[in-house]
C-alpha cells in the first residue's frame, strides 16, 4: 500500500466503510445460503431478546453515567501518579473475559474480600449472581472505557476555553453550561452506544454472574445454534437481530449527538486554572479512590492468584506467548490503518457503521469466513490471516471511537492551514495527521493489540494443535485441572496485554492524557 | 504481503511432510496438549505405523462435530476422536461417517456393538465436594439440602447435557419437578466445565458438576485427598467417549488401523491419567492406584444414541422453564 500515492480524503474513508460492510455481510450471507434460509426466533429466544436489552441498556448507562465523575476529576485535577491511573483505567477492559470473572469473584464472591470483610461486621453475605451481578460485571469492564472516552472529551476542549472561564472567575456551573454540556452531548451519546454494542454481545460474563437460564443473552443462542444443534438458519437470524440492535443504537447516538465542537484553540496544554475547591476537591479525590478500588481490587486479585502456579506452566508457554504477540502486533498494525481510513470519511454515518463489527461475534464471522474459505482452500491453512481479520474488526469499533473524533478535530483545526500549504495525500498524513494523531493512535493501537492478545477469537474453527496461543493455553490448563498454572498464565496474559497496552499508550506521547 | 508471507509458509510446511502418509486426527481441545493423551498416543501409533498423525483441535466434542458439518465431504479429517454418547445419533445423521470392522472385549457399564463408533475411555458424571463433608446422595437429597452447586450449561457444554440426561433418564417425566426442587440450589450455571469447576475450587459452592475420576486427578498429579465425588441412588449418568472414521477419508486403512490402535493396550494405558477417564479395555497392567479408590455408582445411567437425541429438545425446555422462574 505504501508504495502507491493514496489521497487521504474523504474517498478513501467511504471506501474503507464499504469494504467493512463487505467484510461484515459476506460472511452473514454465506451462513444464510448454507442454511438455505432463516429459522423464525422462537419464544425462548424472544426471552433472551428481552435480557440481553434490559442488561445491555443498563450496563451501558450506569458504566458511563459512573464514568462522569471520575473523567471530571481526572480532566480537572492534576497529582503524582494520575498519568498511571489513566493508564490503568484502561486495564480491565483489555482482560480476558474469564480471567476478570474470577478476578471480581475474587472481591465480590461467596467468599470474597467483600463478604469476608461484611461477615466481621455481622453483615452479608451478598450474592453476587443475579442482573446486578451482570450489571456489575459490565461496569467494571467498560467503565474505564467511558472514562478515557469521555476524559478524551474533556481534553478537547481547548485549553484557551478553561483559561477564559477563569478570567472570567466563571461558576464551576457557569464552566458546566458553558464548555463541558455542550462537549458532553457530542461524546456521550457514542460512548453509551458503543457500551451497549459491547454488552449486547456478553455471553460468558452474562451467563456466570447472570445466575442460570434466566440471564440467557442472543449471543449465548448464536453459540448453541452453531455449536450444538447446527442450527445454521437460526444461528444467522439471531446475528441479523444483535446487527440490528447495534445498528439502531448506533442511529440513536447518531441522532442524539450534537456536533457542535468546541470551536478551535492553539492546542496548547496549560494547567486547569478554574479547578474548583472545598467540597468539590474532596468530591473529586474520593471519586478517584472509590473508582480505583474497584478497578484494581479485581485485578490485584488476578495477580495474586497467579503468583504460586509459576513453577507448573508446561514449556508451550514460549511459542504460545510468541504467537499471541504475533497476532496481536499483525491485529493492532491492520486496526489502525482501518481505522485511520475510516476517519478521513470524517463521517458520523461511517463512525456508526465503525460500531457494527459488534453485533457480529467472532464466532459468526469466523464460520462465515469458514464456509466461504472451505471449498477453495483448506480453511485452517489460513488460520493466521482469518485470526488477524477477525481481530481487526473485534478491534476496530473501539479504536475508530478512539480515531475518529480526534482526526475531526485535527481537520478542523488545521484543516484549512493545510489547505493553504496545499497538504495533501501522504504529506497531509505525514506532516499534519500522524504528528496531530499521535496520542489517539498510540490509544487505538494499545487497544488493538490489547484485545487481540486476550481474544480467543476464531481459533476453535481454524486453530490446530501448533497454533496455541496464551488465551488457548489457559483454557486448556483449566480444562486439565491445572488451575493454578491456568492463573499463572492468566497474570501473564494480564501482564503482557496491559504492558503492549501501555507500551504503545505511552508511545502516543505526552500530548493527551 | 506479511499475510501472503505467512500463508506460504503454512502452506509449504504442510507439502514438505507429503511423501509420508499422513493421517488427520480431528479431536476436541484437551486431546492435545502436551499433558494430554494426543502427543504419547501420536508418538506410539507413529513407530509402528510408518506415517504422521496430526492432531487438529476443535474445542469441545460438540464443536467438533460442528467442525466436521461445516466441512462436509471437503474434510481432511480421516478419524473424529472425542464425540459422545449423546452426539452419537446427530452424528450418524450426518451421514459424514463409515463403519469399521475394529472390535474388543470392552470393559463398559453397557454393551457395545456400533458399527461406526468405537469407544476408547468412558466415565460417570457425578457431584464433587470436598472430603469429609456429608454429602446428599440423591437428588432429591440434594434438592432438600442446603447444600450450593455449580453447574455447567446443557446449551452449551457435554457435562450440561450429561447432567439433563442424568436427570431425564433417572426421573422421566417427574424431571422438571426435579429442576424446580434444585433451582435455589444452583448457584450459577456455567458455559463450560472449566468455568464451574474452577469456582467450586474457589469455594463458591459446595458441590460441582463434574465425573467420579476428578479426584483421582487430585490424589495423582497433587498427592491432595481433599476432593471426594459422590454416587447417588439414582444411579449416575454414564459418559462413553468414542472416534470413528470419517466415510470421505483417503486413508481408510490407516484410519482402521489407528481406530484398533486406539483400543489396544498401548493407548488404553496412556489414557486413564492424560484423560482421566476409566479404559474402554482394561489395560494388563490394571488401573493406576488412585482410580481404584474412585466411588463406584450403583447404577450406571445411559440412554441409547436416538433416544437421548429424542428426548434431547424437550429436557432443555423443561430445564429452561424450570429454572428461569
Amino acid at each position: 500500500m505504501a508504495q502507491r500515492p493514496v489521497a487521504i480524503g474523504r474517498s478513501l474513508g467511504y471506501l474503507a466503510a464499504a469494504l467493512l460492510l463487505t467484510l461484515l455481510g459476506v460472511p452473514l450471507l454465506a451462513i444464510f445460503l448454507r442454511a438455505g434460509g432463516g429459522v423464525l426466533p422462537g419464544p425462548s429466544d424472544w426471552a433472551a431478546l428481552r435480557f440481553t436489552l434490559t442488561q445491555a441498556s443498563l450496563s451501558a448507562l450506569f458504566s458511563v453515567f459512573l464514568a462522569l465523575p471520575v473523567a471530571r476529576a481526572l480532566a480537572r485535577r492534576r497529582f503524582p501518579g494520575r498519568r498511571m491511573m489513566v493508564a490503568l483505567t484502561g486495564a480491565p477492559f483489555i482482560l480476558p473475559v474469564v480471567v476478570a470473572v474470577m478476578g471480581l469473584l475474587a472481591i465480590f464472591g461467596a467468599h470474597g474480600l467483600l463478604n469476608t470483610l461484611a461477615a466481621q461486621v455481622g453483615l452479608g453475605p451478598w450474592r453476587i449472581y443475579g442482573l446486578h451481578g451482570v450489571v456489575l460485571a459490565h461496569v467494571f469492564f467498560n467503565m474505564p472505557l467511558a472514562v478515557r472516552m469521555i476524559l478524551q472529551g474533556w481534553q478537547g476542549i481547548p485549553s484557551e476555553r478553561f483559561r477564559l472561564a477563569a478570567q472570567l472567575d466563571l461558576s464551576p456551573g457557569g464552566v458546566f453550561r458553558l464548555l463541558e454540556w455542550p462537549m458532553l452531548r457530542q461524546v456521550v451519546p457514542g460512548a453509551l452506544a458503543a457500551i451497549f454494542a459491547i454488552c449486547l454481545a456478553s455471553f460468558a460474563v452474562a451467563l456466570i454472574l447472570g445466575g442460570g437460564p434466566r440471564a440467557t443473552t442472543v449471543e449465548l443462542g448464536i453459540y448453541q445454534a452453531f455449536m450444538f444443534d447446527f442450527d445454521l438458519g437460526r444461528a444467522a437470524v439471531l446475528a441479523l437481530m444483535q446487527t440490528a440492535l447495534v445498528a439502531a443504537a448506533a442511529i440513536l447516538a447518531l441522532l442524539v449527538t450534537r456536533m457542535d465542537g468546541s470551536g478551535t484553540g492553539l492546542d496548547r496544554a496549560l494547567p486547569r486554572w478554574d479547578s474548583p475547591g472545598g467540597w468539590r476537591r474532596l468530591a473529586d479525590v474520593l471519586g478517584l479512590i472509590a473508582a480505583g478500588a474497584f478497578l484494581v481490587g479485581p485485578l490485584v486479585a488476578v495477580a495474586l492468584a497467579g503468583l504460586s502456579g509459576f513453577g507448573d506452566l508446561p514449556p508451550g508457554l514460549w511459542p504460545a506467548i510468541a504467537n499471541s504477540l504475533i497476532v496481536s502486533l499483525l491485529s493492532a498494525l491492520t486496526t489502525v490503518i482501518v481505522a485511520l481510513a475510516l476517519s478521513a470519511a470524517q463521517s458520523r454515518v461511517v463512525q456508526g457503521i465503525g460500531l457494527l463489527p459488534l453485533a457480529l461475534s467472532p464466532l459468526v464471522l469466523g464460520t462465515g469466513y469458514f464456509l466461504i474459505l472451505n471449498p477453495v482452500i483448506v480453511p485452517g491453512r489460513l488460520a493466521l490471516p482469518v485470526t488477524v481479520l477477525v481481530n481487526t474488526l473485534m478491534a476496530l469499533p473501539f479504536s475508530l471511537r478512539v480515531l475518529a473524533p480526534a482526526y475531526v478535530r485535527v481537520e478542523a483545526d488545521f484543516g484549512r492551514l493545510a489547505d493553504t500549504l496545499a497538504l495533501r495525500g501522504l504529506a497531509r498524513l505525514r506532516w499534519l495527521l500522524l504528528p496531530r494523531l499521535r496520542a489517539p493512535i498510540g490509544f487505538a493501537a494499545g487497544l488493538a493489540a490489547a484485545l487481540s492478545m486476550g481474544d480467543l477469537g476464531v481459533i476453535t474453527l481454524f486453530g490446530s494443535a501448533d497454533r496455541q496461543t496464551l488465551p488457548l493455553l489457559m483454557f486448556r490448563l483449566m480444562g486439565a485441572y491445572r488451575t493454578e498454572a491456568a492463573a499463572s498464565c492468566g497474570l501473564i496474559l494480564m501482564a503482557l496485554s496491559f504492558g503492549i497496552f501501555w507500551l504503545f499508550d505511552q508511545g502516543g506521547g505526552k500530548s493527551n492524557a | 504481503m506479511k499475510h501472503l508471507g505467512f500463508v506460504a509458509g503454512c502452506l509449504l510446511a504442510t507439502q514438505a511432510a507429503a511423501q509420508t502418509p499422513v493421517l488427520n486426527v480431528y479431536t476436541y481441545d484437551s486431546f492435545v496438549p502436551e499433558w494430554g493423551p494426543g502427543p504419547a498416543i501420536e508418538k506410539a501409533f507413529e513407530t509402528k505405523c510408518g506415517c504422521d498423525v496430526v492432531f487438529t483441535a476443535a474445542g469441545d466434542g460438540a464443536a467438533l462435530l460442528s467442525r466436521i458439518r461445516l466441512e462436509g465431504e471437503r474434510t481432511e479429517a480421516d478419524v473424529v476422536l472425542g464425540l459422545d454418547t449423546s452426539l452419537i445419533a446427530q452424528a450418524r445423521a450426518t451421514g459424514l461417517f463409515a463403519e469399521t470392522d475394529v472390535d474388543a472385549a470392552y470393559d463398559l457399564p453397557v454393551a457395545w456393538s456400533d458399527k461406526t463408533f468405537v469407544p476408547y475411555d468412558w466415565g460417570y458424571f457425578a457431584f464433587v465436594g470436598n472430603a469429609g463433608e456429608d454429602h446428599p446422595t440423591s437428588f432429591r437429597a440434594l434438592a432438600d439440602s442446603d447444600t450450593t452447586i455449580v453447574i455447567e450449561d446443557p446449551r452449551s457444554s457435554t457435562p450440561g447435557l450429561g447432567l439433563l440426561m442424568w436427570v431425564k433418564a433417572a426421573y422421566g417425566d417427574e424431571a422438571p419437578e426435579i429442576w424446580e426442587a434444585l433451582a435455589d440450589n444452583i448457584v450459577t450455571v456455567t458455559p463450560g466445565w472449566s468455568e464451574a469447576y474452577g469456582m467450586f475450587l474457589d469455594g463458591e459452592a459446595d458441590m460441582v458438576l463434574s465425573y467420579t475420576t476428578s479426584p483421582a486427578y487430585h490424589v495423582i498429579a497433587e498427592d491432595d485427598s481433599s476432593k471426594q465425588a459422590v454416587a447417588f441412588d439414582e444411579g449416575n449418568y454414564t459418559q462413553i467417549e468414542v472416534a470413528a472414521k470419517v466415510a470421505s477419508s483417503d486413508q481408510s486403512e490407516l484410519a482402521d488401523r489407528f481406530l484398533a490402535f486406539l483400543v489396544e493396550e498401548t493407548a488404553q494405558g496412556i489414557l486413564p491419567t492424560t484423560n482421566w477417564m476409566y479404559p474402554a479395555v482394561m489395560p494388563a497392567g490394571g488401573l493406576p492406584e488412585a482410580f481404584e479408590q474412585i466411588v463406584a455408582p450403583g447404577k450406571a445411567l445411559l440412554m441409547a444414541p436416538d433416544q437421548a437425541e429424542a428426548a434431547r429438545s424437550g429436557a432443555l425446555e423443561e430445564w429452561r422453564n424450570a429454572l428461569s422462574q
